[in-house]
């Protein structure tokens, strides 16, 4: 063979969708910017505990000796130093910068729980519904619709102390794990709905074409028509609406805290720190800054590449 | 048309019957005991079995919910400790504000259609036009920004958005007041001057959305046959873009306008918060906190009431701008 028709042959060789996919999303600028700002939050996250070893303070240790007599932090916006990154609270004189890592470490953890959680009952029911049918798909339908009437802030923030509290009396600690548990499992109640709706209408798509009705007629089990047949053909969706869930989950648990209801005391969270900054907005601008910026700047890059996730797994649509 | 109307109507009624049903399961039965976060911090045994008889906690759970529907179909005789007789729509009485639930609703809702009724045509105009101009610019440097400022809104946090907001115009500028509701009749100056910054923020936020989706089923539609058709047939530009394609194009935005206005009068907890408005967010915030449970059962009933009757009333605008729906 000569060189020139190797070259050929190599240029034409055949490339799996998600091959394709991949390679679209490695030119995709923004995506690799997007997804290096998410490597590295996760990687900040993970190693929470060894930043908070190298940095040298506890999210929980005070300051008050760099605060002044109205509990103000001394120093330049917000008492930015060489010890203290994003420098302290004022009030408590927290380390911000410590509190916000141990804060990404949690909303992160509650966010992909919940997406997972909310990704595989949605996966399951939806796919069963949709191949199904009948009354199964009817009952899954009508609690999609019924969540959708159900406003989910006013619920979660209804529902949480409730919960809470068939567990646990009004003046026992509630261990941080549960509360956790608690947001995870109300995140997975009321998100599983919409991956259900839209695998259910792949599905449906799907459900009349000829290779599955091939498999069917040379009698694959249900497992097998579910699994090796739909759902590959079902994965880009799944992996892009997956990839937008994250950062509504990470904001969903930034505004239970805000407003009170998400995680304790105990547990740092974006939301609540900027519910505490709100008050301080006249006198340390800085303390409202950094949170804000943070979970804008986590949000943000995880918007981003979802949506060049959707490009590269679509290139078709115009988005 | 009569007869698809009476179809969702009937649906409508359906979904919130099932909602009520829901949300009572939720505060009466799963609650060890839905008394004791209701009285405050010195109740003697006495009064909260007082308060646990005049609920009608020792009924069985049907009777209970019974009783509850009743009270908002007919009105109910509430025991004398909760202001005696309750009418119509009567969503019990609350024991932490002393007063009956519907008086404290009646008081806060002004305060979140204020809120989000201007604050959504604001949205919805910024986010169409948004989409508008740069879909009919795609990939000039407009469009870039429309985009980029669309994905950024996206990803911001309203208490962020208002808080900057805050910063800038009442602490720092001191253009405007600091933010505060006042009834629309009593001084429509005040009444917008004291929740533009809530409205902006809200805009800022959602508009974004509506861009972004505008911009790509309005990109979609010019695509297809029935533009060029309409091009080729000689219509002028601006006909087909104004008529065929924004009323094709528009139908998604609908939608997702009928569920985010829907949801944002049940409960701007975020921005009521923020701005430290007292509508029905930061109601249902204190009745949570307050252990107030007629009080959060009514929030989340009533939220839930615009979530169907906006959902209702995006049906019956489908029908007016596509007509496939009418008889489909």
């Amino acid at each position: 063979m000569s060189e020139r028709a190797e070259r050929q042959d190599r240029r034409l060789a055949g490339r799996s969708p998600g091959q394709l996919a991949w390679l679209r999303l490695r030119r995709d600028r923004t995506a690799l910017v997007s997804g290096a700002v998410l490597t590295l939050f996760v990687l900040v996250a993970c190693g929470a505990s060894l930043i908070e070893l190298a940095y040298g303070i506890d999210p929980r240790d005070q300051f008050q000796g760099k605060l002044d007599g109205s509990g103000m932090p001394l120093g330049y916006a917000g008492g930015i130093s060489t010890e203290h990154f994003f420098g302290l609270e004022p009030g408590l004189g927290r380390d911000i910068f410590i509190r916000l890592v141990h804060g990404l470490r949690w909303s992160l953890v509650i966010a992909l729980a919940a997406a997972v959680l909310t990704a595989v009952i949605g996966v399951v029911l939806g796919t069963l519904a949709g191949y199904l049918g009948g009354w199964l798909d009817a009952v899954v339908s009508w609690i999609t619709d019924l969540t959708l009437a159900m406003p989910f802030l006013v619920v979660a923030l209804a529902l949480t102390p409730t919960v809470t509290l068939r567990f646990y009396g009004q003046r026992d600690a509630v261990p941080p794990a549960f509360g956790i548990a608690v947001l995870i499992a109300i995140f997975a109640v009321f998100g599983w709905t919409s991956t259900a709706r839209l695998v259910r209408g792949q599905v449906i798509a799907l459900r009349e074409r000829e290779f599955v009705e091939a498999a069917r007629a040379s009698g694959a089990g249900l497992g097998h028509m579910l699994f090796r047949q739909l759902l590959p053909n079902i994965w880009a969706p799944i992996l892009v609406s997956f990839s937008l869930a994250v950062p509504q989950f990470i904001t969903g648990e930034a505004a239970l805290s805000f407003i009170g209801v998400g995680l304790g005391e105990e547990i740092p969270s974006f939301g609540r720190m900027i519910y505490q900054s709100l008050e301080y907005l006249q006198t340390d601008p800085a303390f409202v800054f950094f949170p804000g910026v943070t979970i804008f700047a986590l949000v943000f890059a995880f918007n981003l590449f979802g949506d060049a996730l959707r490009d590269a797994l679509d290139p078709k649509s115009v988005r | 048309m009569a007869r698809f109307l009476l179809r969702r109507a009937l649906s409508a009624v359906l979904t919130l019957f099932a909602v009520s049903v829901l949300t009572f399961l939720m505060f009466f039965a799963l609650p060890r005991d839905p008394v004791s976060g209701m009285c405050p911090k010195n109740c003697d045994p006495e009064r909260l079995e007082r308060v646990r008889q005049e609920l009608g906690l020792r009924d069985p759970l049907v009777t209970q919910y019974a009783g509850y529907l009743k009270g908002i179909v007919t009105g109910r005789d509430l025991g004398g400790a909760q202001g005696g007789r309750c009418d119509a729509p009567c969503l019990g009485w609350s024991y932490v504000n002393n007063e009956a639930v519907t008086d404290t609703l009646a008081r806060v809702l002004p305060v979140t259609l204020s809120i989000v009724i201007p604050a959504a045509i604001l949205w919805l105009l910024l986010g169409v036009g948004l989409g508008l101009v740069s879909a009919l610019r795609r990939g000039t440097w407009l469009d870039r920004a429309a985009i980029g400022f669309s994905l950024a809104g996206a990803s911001f946090q309203l208490y962020f958005v208002g808080a900057v907001l805050l910063l800038v115009f009442v602490y720092t500028l001191r253009w405007l007041p600091v933010p505060a509701y006042t009834p629309l009749s009593t001084d429509p100056w005040r009444w917008a001057s004291g929740l533009v910054l809530a409205w902006v923020s809200l805009a800022f936020l959602f508009s974004a959305i509506y861009a972004r989706l505008f911009r790509a089923q309005l990109l979609e539609t010019l695509s297809e046959d029935f533009v060029r058709t309409a091009r080729a047939k000689g219509l002028p530009r601006s006909r087909v873009y104004g008529r065929h394609a924004l009323r094709a194009a528009i139908t998604p935005v609908v939608t997702v306008a009928g569920l985010d206005v829907g949801a944002a009068l049940g409960g701007t907890v975020i921005t009521e918060t923020t701005f430290g408005i007292q509508g029905l967010g930061r109601t249902a915030v204190e009745a949570v906190r307050d252990g107030d449970l007629p009080t959060i059962m009514a929030t989340v009933l009533v939220a839930a009431v615009f979530v169907v009757l906006a959902n209702l009333l995006v049906d019956l605008l489908y029908a007016v701008i596509d007509p496939r729906v009418r008889f489909g």
